[in-house]
């Protein structure tokens, strides 16, 4: 064979490769790709790839090979279908003998004697992990910018970002470096990056996902769930994740469903509500027709799909960010230097210990939060921004309640724009606006996912299904018939990120 | 009030300057359960172990980790609060108390602050002056934090550390995440004795409980006091100081009595009290204000999120209530009832293995006012001379209950029954067998006495002229006599009889 033959031969494998590195797991396993070739493949794209994007803060290839071999060597005894199938974790979720830093310089060399709950039940079920993916420090972002580490880059257009706070996360999925991936959500975490990056992000219920070993953001606010590359994938890991945990007190006691069972059962009869709050100013043009176009799609399908209004939607915005912050300052409060993490030298007091090491230990937008919620706590504004928040939040989780006598779900765009440019929004409160449409699930324990819906200005669009809590199987089933309607390609790394050399 | 006024209730007496005032006074105790495990985790939470081997994920505060209420140590809390009288909430919530110390792990203190597992209880002390209810305001629940060790207090062990060898500081996180609970009295306590008397009914009423084991010297009790003073008769509330660093109860009871001086002479001489924190410093017996007077601590107490409410059946508060043994209040009433004045029933009441003992020995069918005679006498005097408990002695209550039979009987005589308890404890031994053993009988057989009490005349004839020359008493001495013969074997009673039987002979032979 020619020179030049051999390389078209590589380049024409290559090709293959990458279209396999953007099918979702479901598929490669049936596929019948051993789990040694499935891990070997998004091994080798993360080690080719990832210098560009970098969404990883840490890299395991030995342990996705490990667990595969694993799985390929004894398939009879295998934990599990998905035994052997390597996973990406944002690096909030605690992993024994992995530094586990929440892209932060208080943890930039920590490494865990434990393990998180939902990190557990992968391993149980045989999954290796191929790394742990970069975020916005202590989950504090829409961008990943916030970092203290390194700089996430959209795979799909490398100006761009990749969302946040589990930017690192979707990057990996989106740019086929990881089949499928753990992310959290506290205000919009897992489902904004998502729709940055035309991948699919589930936060489910609060209370469905054990938070053990998830470092603390905002406690009565977090999850954590999957960022997939469709919707049947995305049902599969929260199986293998969710369930009662004894160790979480807040982790729900009751069953979890199999989410694949009626997964195909379609749109038909579904009740949809579009809530005009959450199509208003600041959200694009462009955003809005796509996730209008959405809904038209699934009244094709056989929902009833109707306008409605949830009022106190606007004031979710400040709500989140008494409640959140206010936790915040209290979760991080732990942070001193003492007994973990990174210590200040030279200082001559506890006192100065603990300002001096949170002071060099946290970014600016870490401490602005902590600044924020110590304020909110204090005496005198106690009442005015914590307690207040506390009514309006009540007030909200009652309002969808009411909805969801009347609609099975809520359809909204993810977020209001698509993928801003690097460094584009510097001005925190404009940052802040981004997590407007996926806040308010957050404060009301709602499952909600987002998943790509078309474009605007080339870039993808994400489309937000809120349920009522615990009725993740029916948003699944939701979803799946929307993606099925939509039947779009999927959003494929910019072309420079596959042209890097091997 | 006014410093007039106060220079006015001060120079209006003729003795201290404390006269004219009233102490007002409230106590916050922390009592440490005796749970098996930690408040929020498993680890163990029993006193000792090498530093930092009692810890986990979740009370080091790990990042990640989480706090799982321990039911035993909320059933523990229940019951301390229903034996205080408490009424206990239907739904209570943890909260979260923020502020920051090297050995607070989570920089948060988890605790309870609007809504407390429990309210409104009382007790009832007498301080001497009869008895008096002092109400509880609230129980709550909350952990213990580690143990910081600085520099001096380490020895060799400080500059190991490196960085700042003397100034260093080692912290223990072994008793961090120990269940407490915190009763705060309402300010009802009107005299540093009263403080005290009301601290020893707390820790007796909990020692009853059986949920912790309230030794102060282990901090497993504490306490922190509010007091302020008022001229008499009036019913504003003066300026109130805390006074901490208080080791024992007879701590409380001098820093109370010093603080209580210390304002009333600020005041005479014209002086504002501050609102502060003091400190007992117990070797120069004195309240010393605390580093920061300014500081004011703002918690910044919100609903700990990482925990959900927890509604307390009511069956079960009843269930744990049924389970509460006598408490020392029903105790002391009954003894009192049986006829023990209330310094003796308070003393077999206030260490409760003394009242056991009494109880069981009762049981073991002895009467109940000798029971309570010897253990008030004999078995106290012995517990103070060896310093030992009760439970190292070698005697039973079926034991003491044989030998106040045999006093009873007559076998033995009052005298020889303190030698065959000493026996006892010596062998553990039966005091039957010892009687028997060491020939100990009571000699009440007249045959005998007659033989002894026939030499005792003989052997002291100025002795009994003095009798027979009408000086009655003397009596006694020649039944000493006859004791010391029969090494107080003899019954003294009967000895007498045959003695004034014999001397009545010899008159009527003289005459
Ligand atoms: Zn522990």
């Amino acid at each position: 064979m020619s020179g030049a033959g051999r390389d078209a031969g590589r380049n024409g494998d290559g090709r293959a490769k990458a279209e396999l590195a953007l099918k979702p797991v479901h598929e490669l396993v049936a596929g019948g790709a051993s789990r040694r070739e499935i891990a070997e493949l998004f091994v080798e794209r993360a080690a080719r790839l990832d210098g560009r994007v970098h969404a990883f803060l840490t890299r395991t290839p030995e342990r996705a090979l490990e667990a595969a071999a694993r799985a390929d060597e004894a398939p009879g005894e295998a934990p599990g279908p998905w035994a052997g199938v390597p996973v990406a974790l944002k690096d909030n979720l605690v992993t024994r003998g992995l530094r586990t830093t929440c892209g932060s310089r208080m943890l930039a060399d920590w490494v865990p004697p434990y393990t998180a709950t939902a990190v557990e039940r992968l391993e149980a079920a045989g999954l290796g992990c191929l790394g742990k993916t970069n975020m916005d420090e202590f989950a504090m972002g829409s961008s990943t910018e916030h970092s203290a580490f390194a700089l996430t880059r959209n795979p799909l257009d490398l100006e761009r970002v990749p969302g946040g706070s589990s930017g690192g996360s979707a990057a990996a999925v989106a740019a086929g470096m990881a089949p499928w991936a753990l992310g959290s959500d506290t205000g919009g975490s897992i489902r904004q990056p998502a729709a940055y990056c035309g991948v699919v992000g589930l936060k489910p219920s609060y209370g469905r996902v054990s938070r053990y070993g998830l470092v603390a953001f905002a406690s009565s606010l977090d999850q954590i769930g999957p960022i997939t590359r469709d919707v049947r994938d995305a049902a599969v890991l929260l199986g293998l994740i969710a369930g009662h945990d004894p160790r979480d007190a807040t982790s729900a006691d009751r069953p979890v469903p199999d989410y694949l069972e009626r997964l195909e059962e379609g749109a038909r009869g579904l009740r949809v509500g579009l809530p005009r709050e959450y199509f208003g100013e600041g959200v694009q043009p462009g955003v809005r027709e796509a996730v209008l176009a959405a809904a038209r799609k699934l009244e094709r399908e056989g929902a009833r799909v109707e306008e409605t209004e949830l009022p106190s939607t606007r004031y979710a915005l400040a709500t989140y960010y008494v409640i959140a912050p206010a936790e915040a300052s209290a979760n991080l409060a732990r942070y001193d230097g003492v007994r973990y993490g990174f210590r200040a030298p030279g200082a001559r007091s506890y006192a100065e210990l603990y300002d001096r090491t949170r002071q060099k230990g946290f970014g600016a937008e870490v401490r602005r939060r902590i600044m924020l919620g110590t304020y909110a706590l204090s005496a005198g504004y106690y009442d005015q921004y914590y307690l207040k928040a506390q009514k309006v939040r009540t007030r909200i989780r009652q309002e969808f309640r009411e909805a969801f006598e009347r609609f099975d779900l809520l359809l909204t765009p993810t977020a209001p724009t698509v993928a801003f440019r690097l460094g584009e929004v510097s001005d925190p409160l404009t940052m802040y606006m981004n997590d407007i449409c996926t806040i308010p699930a957050n404060l009301a324990g709602l499952p909600a996912i987002s998943l790509p819906c078309g474009s605007a200005e080339g870039l993808p669009v994400g489309v937000q299904l809120m349920a009522a809590p615990f009725e993740e199987a029916l948003l699944l089933r939701a979803a799946r018939a929307l993606e099925a309607a939509l039947a779009l390609e999927p959003w494929r790394p910019a072309a420079e990120l596959e042209e890097v050399a091997p | 009030m006014s410093r007039a006024a106060a220079r006015e209730a001060a120079e209006g007496t003729a003795g201290g300057p404390l006269d004219a005032y009233e102490m007002v006074i409230g106590l916050e105790v922390h009592v440490e359960l005796s749970t098996r495990t930690k408040m929020f985790c498993s680890c163990p939470a029993d006193f000792g172990g090498e530093p930092n081997t009692h810890v986990c994920p979740v009370c080091m505060a790990l990042p990640g980790a989480l706090p799982v209420p321990n039911r035993r140590a909320v059933e523990f809390a229940i019951r301390a609060a229903r034996a205080l009288h408490c009424e206990i909430a239907r739904e209570t919530k943890f909260d979260r108390k923020n502020y920051h110390y090297p050995d607070l792990p989570k920089g948060y203190q988890i605790s309870q602050y609007d809504q407390p597992l429990a309210r409104n209880g009382w007790l009832e002390i007498d301080a001497g002056e009869g008895p008096r209810r002092i109400r509880i305001r609230r129980l709550h629940m909350e952990e213990d934090a580690g143990k910081s060790l600085h520099g001096g207090e380490t020895g060799g062990a400080g500059g190991a550390s490196g960085e700042g060898g003397e100034e260093s500081t080692l912290l223990d996180f072994n008793r961090a995440g120990v269940p407490l609970v915190e009763i705060v009295s309402e300010p009802d306590i009107r005299s540093p004795e009263e403080a005290r008397a009301y601290l020893e009914m707390l820790r007796a009423t909990v020692l009853y409980t059986g949920v912790s084991d309230v030794k102060m010297e282990e901090g497993s009790l504490r306490c922190d006091a509010n007091i302020s003073i008022r001229p008499r008769g009036s019913k504003e509330l003066g300026v109130l100081v805390e006074v901490k660093n208080m080791n024992s109860f007879r701590a409380v009871q001098r820093a109370l009595a010093y603080e209580a001086e210390r304002q009333a002479e600020a005041l005479a001489r014209g002086e504002r009290i501050e609102r502060e924190t003091r400190h007992w410093d117990e070797n120069r017996g004195v309240t010393l204000p605390g580093r920061s007077k300014e500081e004011v601590n703002d918690y910044r107490y919100f609903p700990e999120p990482d925990l959900v409410p927890l509604v307390i059946d009511p069956a079960w508060v009843a269930e744990i209530e049924a389970s509460l043994p006598e408490l020392p209040e029903a105790r002391l009433r009954r003894y009192q009832e049986a006829g023990l004045a209330y310094k003796e029933a308070w003393t077999l009441v206030g260490q409760r293995e003394l009242g056991d003992f009494l109880d069981a020995t009762v049981a073991a069918g002895a009467p109940f006012r000798q029971a309570a005679n010897w253990l008030l006498g004999e078995v106290s005097a012995r517990l103070n001379e060896t310093g030992r408990p009760l439970s190292e002695l070698r005697l039973t209550p079926a034991g003491l209950a044989k030998l106040i039979a045999l006093v009873e009987a007559g076998t033995v005589t009052a005298t020889l029954a303190k030698r065959v308890f000493a026996r006892m404890l010596e062998s553990g031994d039966d005091p039957e067998a010892i009687v028997e053993r060491e020939g100990l009988v009571q000699i009440s057989d007249e045959a005998a006495l007659e033989a002894v009490a026939e030499r005792v005349i003989e052997a002291n004839p100025k002795v009994v002229a003095d009798i027979l020359g009408g000086k009655e008493k003397a009596l006694a001495v020649l039944v000493g006599q006859v004791m010391r013969e029969t090494r107080g074997k003899a019954n003294a009673a009967k000895a007498g009889e045959v003695l004034r039987r014999r001397l009545a002979a010899l008159r009527e032979g003289r005459g």
